[in-house]
């Protein structure tokens, strides 16, 4: 009798459980690191509903800024902040992987790319607070 | 056709604003004025400030390419994380769509300051 072959084979995806990361710590920081564009999203929004705020008046202005001294809200900023430094620093010691700049023939020492984003961060950091004093 | 390497440009873009800017503007807009570390800017001051319209497209682009910043890496991190490949573009649909309606959101804020 004639076998019948298959020749439609299916390829085998070994199913991964979703919480495939939670079992190293490496994976974990990983997740973690990844959601802190969470805390982007959050505080752009934040900074763009306080510029709407602003053209709709001092009252809004004042209103606003009540708003944002609400416990949620300082618990949620202060979150926030520590997921943005988070962000800030993990993007910044990544920064020399990502481009890679080459003077003449040499390129350019990792720590110097990575030593010139803080130092621009702390620069334009202290402008901002300089501004706002 | 092919978008990916155009959504990746405006999240390295986005990262490189977002790193820069928002660590000391949530210190001072979400911590040191609500808490009175600092004296609110008067009204007049920051209006004054934001008015012009190059200021205002300065902060069009602080605002935006955060944003897509997020869209991108948050749809990668939903796929790799919960492991839904088969849902690449759905999620991508939701996450990029949520930033061009932001975008056009602050940009009607900041043309109408």
């Amino acid at each position: 009798m004639d076998q019948q072959i298959n020749t439609i084979s299916k390829t085998y995806k070994p199913k991964m459980s979703i919480f495939w990361w939670a079992h190293r710590s490496t994976h974990i920081r990983f997740i973690m690191r990844e959601l802190t564009s969470l805390t982007v999203a959050f505080f752009a929004v934040v900074f763009l509903f306080f510029i709407r705020a602003l053209s709709q008046g001092p009252e809004a202005y004042a209103r606003y800024v009540e708003k944002l001294q609400s416990p949620l809200f300082i618990v949620l900023h202060l979150l926030a902040l520590g997921g943005l430094i988070f962000h800030s620093i993990t993007w910044f010691n990544l920064a020399p992987k990502a481009m890679v700049i080459k003077l003449g023939k040499k390129p350019v020492p990792g720590s110097f790319i990575v030593i010139s984003n803080y130092l621009g961060w702390i620069v334009l950091s202290l402008l901002i607070v300089w501004l706002f004093i | 056709m092919h978008f990916e390497p155009f959504w990746w440009s405006l999240f390295g873009a986005g990262g490189v604003v977002s790193a820069l800017f928002f660590p000391v503007l949530a210190l001072l807009i979400g911590l040191a004025i609500p808490l009175g570390w600092i004296d609110a800017p008067a009204y007049e001051t920051i209006s004054g400030w934001i008015e012009p319209v190059i200021v205002r497209l300065v902060l069009f682009v602080i605002i935006v390419l955060p944003l897509f910043h997020w869209a991108h890496r948050f749809k990668f991190t939903l796929i790799d994380g919960l492991q839904l490949q088969h849902w690449s573009r759905f999620l991508g649909i939701l996450c990029y769509g949520a930033a061009i309606v932001m975008t056009l959101v602050s940009g009607y804020i900041l043309w109408n300051f």
